[in-house]
């Protein structure tokens, strides 16, 4: 006989089938599921939203919502049967073995208890009591690398970062020491530098923790420097299974590959050819799904895909794929061709130019510089990328430039070498319609209650001026630009999933043929391969139209993608500016540097790793000197905290706000910093 | 791209996702135990007041000198009053003059209170501090006394009583649709139409207004049971409808000296009629509060 604890799996389902009831029928949501994580091993399962991720996650701890039943199979943690467990057992289970992190930490935490007594709490329910309990959770705090955790216990939630109030979510759920850690995207809402904190440390917890990790994930890169292992989940069926390594290095499932194919990779820029995408849509919950459910999307798919289901092939090594055609998989054609008409070049004055411009808020009194003595300019037909962590002034500043909120006296903008007034009700008609934004929510974007017909024709009456035929015949082209049909013309917002929404808004922006349009994370909600297609499709107007895009996005691989010019912000200054190239290649601010170095990178190239401490300084009382010295990496000195850096060219076109010399920055940084995925 | 980027409309997987916002509510409306019972209780009076003088034993207002203060019996249900008029068909008539009046009053609460909440919140500022601060003072008044002012003024008449009701709670649909606009003016639709130069009239109405529907429609239907016992209040006081309507407030207010008497089904009927009808609104209130809140 060998060690139980050896032999029994963490977790085990076995032909798992789990339905909702919606409109009295029943409808499968994950479909014969198997799934096996060994005890300490990290298992990551990825597929894009609606295919049952967290489906699964709520199964194994049998916390399915009220219309959720578990239709066959069993599910087993640490050998033992979820399903037989009665209620005080499947208590026991979910209080002593099994841990679960969610998405959003802030919901997660009760708001009316000090994190201090919701620590607590857990010991004391394990049966410590008094001030060992205390004890435990202090340690516990400090376990998660929680700064100064005697002061974090005494605060409640809302006095916290994202990136804290996710750390002590994490130790809530390893305050019971599980042999089961479900993470449901855990990382999702955070900005890339806390996210990359915030991975560390579950990297770190792992090698000192036996727990078993189920890792949740649309984030192909975050799984892949996560996890050992890694499932691909597609219509609630395991499409693709393997070893992190071989699965996003040799794919064998057409699904992986297209997934993969989907996200701008290696530096890729929108002149060298437009991204792959996945045609179609994912099957609806509780569809019948005839042959392979990929099918449908699937280039390679010929008869025998549509008849007759594939069965997980085994292909050694553990590795298994639903492909009928599995040895295939990576000739699959492009859905999406790359060519892209050439563009010439052009020396065309610019489009926009901003100087000096500042917006200070008042904040309980005292002035808070959201945009502090920015300046930039833009060609016609060029990207502006405006990158940094949230709290930067990246989304005051394009508001700045819409008109939404007045600037600061002083600054100005200047569109087409003619000044824009600084507030939107004062500016004239044309320049209203050459300014325009895609949101970065489009279910906030879009009226909800009006037609996507209404929706359009309004703004081509208001932007373009139009009326009667000449605004449907140009409905129909706006329609089709986006790529839209006649059909998507009658529903209402709510009957379109994300990306067609997208496409709507996108649509609006360009009813009044704009000069700039404003893109504010348009792409964030969305899944890769709905924004690949999105980005495509921004970059063929962009290349047909000769429209400028300020876009804004904290995915540096997007930006890189569509931008032309990069802008760096930290607390509402510009900290680089400059060619994209140059900016991603280097030699950059020491911030630029930190933030690439926190992309997840799909290949797990781990290089140099910079991470920048604690959180973004308040923009109320920012640092002296320069304000980025409290976490900069390379600081030199008393100069960072008493003398602000001037904003100096290094290159032409490239300036940097550093008081290290380029030069000097170029030898610090020289084995070459990595690319973004 | 090519044309197969061009999606299809997603097949839509079940019948629940195909039915719009309103249809679902309509769906659930229909499932809801309460807002059936209380639609049921609400019908029956509907029905009377229409067409109630066609199907009463006797005319309301006929009075009987020999037959007065008659108890209950087969050939008066509810008994005679104190002019021998029957009580049954005054009890079913009566509830026409408080049909009308009660939801007049409300649907000029409804306007008045939806269009002055569009303007408080949607401009804000000091339109919305002022106008906030002075509706608040409005409502510390009783309603009473507001109509009793209003009818010194103006007379009494119905126009007059649903003036006073419709213009007392005006403030109070007006407070729940500004803080609806609030929440509203916030999203980036709003944000959408400024960009487009739009106007702030069609901002309010055509922009906003469709989303906040649903907070308005519960707040109405809340107010029609307020105004239904207002309108009957006022009637007891003399202040609302006028004799020689069988209105039930006015019927209480002219037989309640007679409880001392025994005469107990000369009031307790139309007391039963008032509550009924509240009941039955309250319960509509509360399944249309449930059907848009789930």
């Amino acid at each position: 006989m060998t060690d139980p604890r050896q032999a029994t799996n963490a977790l085990e389902l076995k032909d798992l089938s789990v339905a909702y009831r919606v409109g009295r029928r029943d409808r499968a949501v994950l479909r014969n599921l198997n799934l096996t994580i060994k005890a300490g091993e990290a298992y990551g399962l990825v597929g894009e939203s609606g295919c049952g991720k967290s489906t699964v996650a709520l199964s194994v701890v049998r916390y399915l919502p009220r219309n959720g039943s578990i239709t066959g199979g069993s599910i087993a943690l640490d050998g033992k049967d979820v399903m037989k467990l009665d209620a005080e057992a499947l208590r026991r289970a979910r209080a002593d073995s099994v841990s679960m992190v969610y998405q959003d930490p802030g919901k997660a935490l009760n708001p009316s208890l000090r994190i201090g007594r919701q620590l607590t709490e857990i010991f004391e329910l394990a049966g410590t009591t008094g001030q060992a309990a205390e004890d435990k959770a202090l340690a516990m705090l400090n376990r998660v690398r929680i700064s100064d955790p005697a002061s974090v216990m005494q605060r409640y939630p809302h006095q916290l970062s994202g990136g804290m109030q996710q750390r002590v979510a994490i130790a809530m759920a390893l305050a019971n020491d599980p042999s089961m850690l479900i993470l449901d995207e855990p990382t999702t809402g955070l900005d890339a530098t806390v996210e990359a904190e915030v991975l560390d440390l579950i990297g770190q917890l792992r090698r000192e923790l036996s727990a078993s990790i189920l890792f949740i994930s649309h984030n192909l890169a975050v799984v892949s420097n996560m996890c050992d292992r890694v499932g691909v989940l597609y219509a609630g069926m395991l499409v693709e299974e393997g070893s992190t390594k071989d699965v996003f290095n040799d794919p064998r499932h057409p699904y992986t590959v297209a997934l993969l194919r989907c996200l701008p990779r290696g530096g890729q820029r929108k002149d060298q050819g437009r991204l792959d995408t996945i045609p179609g849509f994912l099957p609806g919950i509780g569809a019948t799904i005839v042959g392979c459910a990929f099918a449908e999307r699937c280039a390679l798919a010929t008869e025998r895909c549509r008849a007759e289901p594939p069965p997980l092939y085994e292909l050694g090594d553990g590795r298994l794929s639903r492909c009928h055609y599995h040895d295939k998989a990576q000739s699959l054609p492009r859905a999406t061709p790359a060519e892209i008409p050439a563009v010439a070049p052009k020396r065309a004055p610019p489009v926009l130019q901003v100087e000096g411009l500042n917006k200070t808020y008042a904040s309980h009194g005292r002035p808070l510089r959201a945009v502090k003595d920015v300046s930039v300019s833009l060609r016609p037909g060029e990207t502006l990328g405006l990158v940094g962590e949230s709290g930067s002034g990246k989304t005051t500043f394009a508001r700045l430039l819409l008109g939404l909120v007045p600037p600061d006296e002083g600054g100005s903008i200047e569109l087409d070498g003619k000044k824009l007034a600084p507030r939107l009700a004062s500016r004239s008609e044309d320049q209203v319609k050459a300014v325009q934004i895609v949101f970065q929510n489009p279910d906030s974007a879009l009226n909800r209650s009006h037609s996507i017909r209404h929706i359009l024709s309004r703004a081509l009456k208001r932007l373009g001026g139009l009326s009667g035929k000449a605004l449907d015949t140009r409905l129909e082209e706006l329609v089709r630009s986006v790529r839209l049909t006649d059909r998507h013309l009658a529903v209402k917002p709510r009957q379109l999933s994300g990306g067609l929404k997208q496409r709507v808004a996108i649509a609006r922006a360009f009813a009044g043929d704009p000069r700039i349009v404003v893109c504010d994370e348009p792409t964030s909600a969305l899944d890769v391969s709905v924004q690949a297609a999105i980005l495509n499709l921004l970059a063929d107007l962009q290349s047909k139209q000769d429209v400028s895009y300020i876009f804004i996005s904290h995915d540096l691989g997007v930006v890189r993608y569509l931008s032309d010019k990069i802008a760096v912000l930290y607390l509402g200054r510009i900290m680089e500016f400059g060619p994209s190239e140059a900016v991603f290649s280097g030699p950059h601010h020491p911030y630029t540097e930190a933030l690439l170095s926190a992309v997840p990178k799909l290949d797990r190239s781990e290089s140099a790793r910079i991470r920048l401490d604690g959180e973004i300084p308040s923009a109320a009382n920012p640092p002296t000197g320069c304000v980025f010295h409290t976490r900069c990496p390379r600081k030199i000195g008393a100069i960072c905290e008493t003398q602000e850096p001037e904003l100096s060219e290094a290159e032409p076109g490239h300036t940097i706000r550093c008081h290290i010399p380029f030069a000097e920055l170029a030898r610090l940084q020289k084995p070459k910093t990595m690319e973004p995925a | 791209m090519s044309a197969t980027d061009s999606p299809p409309l997603p097949a839509v997987p079940d019948a629940v996702a195909q039915r719009s916002p309103w249809g679902e509510v309509l769906h659930t409306l229909l499932r809801s135990p309460t807002f059936l019972t209380g639609l049921g209780i609400l019908l029956f009076w509907v029905i009377c007041a229409l067409l109630g003088e066609h199907f009463v034993p006797y005319d309301p207002l006929d009075a009987d000198i020999i037959n007065t203060l008659a108890p209950p019996s087969a050939d008066h249900w509810f008994g005679t009053d104190q002019l021998g008029r029957d009580v049954f068909s005054r009890v079913i008539v009566g509830s026409r003059d408080i049909l009308t009046v009660a939801p007049l009053a409300t649907i000029l609460a409804t306007i008045a209170g939806t269009a002055l909440g569009l303007v408080i919140g949607y401009f804000r500022g000091i339109v919305d501090d002022i106008v906030s601060r002075v509706l608040e003072a409005f409502m510390a008044i009783p309603v009473v006394i507001i109509a009793l002012l209003a009818i010194v003024a103006l007379g009494t008449s119905k126009i007059t009583v649903i003036v006073v009701i419709g213009l007392s709670f005006a403030p109070i649909i007006a407070r729940t649709v500004r803080s609806a606009v609030l929440a509203e003016r916030e999203l980036d639709y709003v944000a959408a139409a400024k960009l487009r130069h739009e106007g702030a009239l069609h901002t309010m109405f055509v922009e906003i207004l469709p989303n906040v529907i649903p907070p308005i429609l519960v707040e109405t239907t809340v107010r029609l049971g307020y105004a239904i016992f207002a309108v009957a209040t006022l009637s007891f006081m003399g202040f609302g409808i006028q004799p020689p309507s069988p209105d039930w407030g006015l019927s209480i207010s002219s037989n309640y000296g007679m409880i001392g008497g025994g005469f107990w089904w000369t009031v307790l009927f139309d007391a039963l009629a008032i509550a009924s009808l509240v009941i039955g609104v309250n319960l509509v209130a509360d399944g249309v509060h449930g059907a848009f809140n789930d």
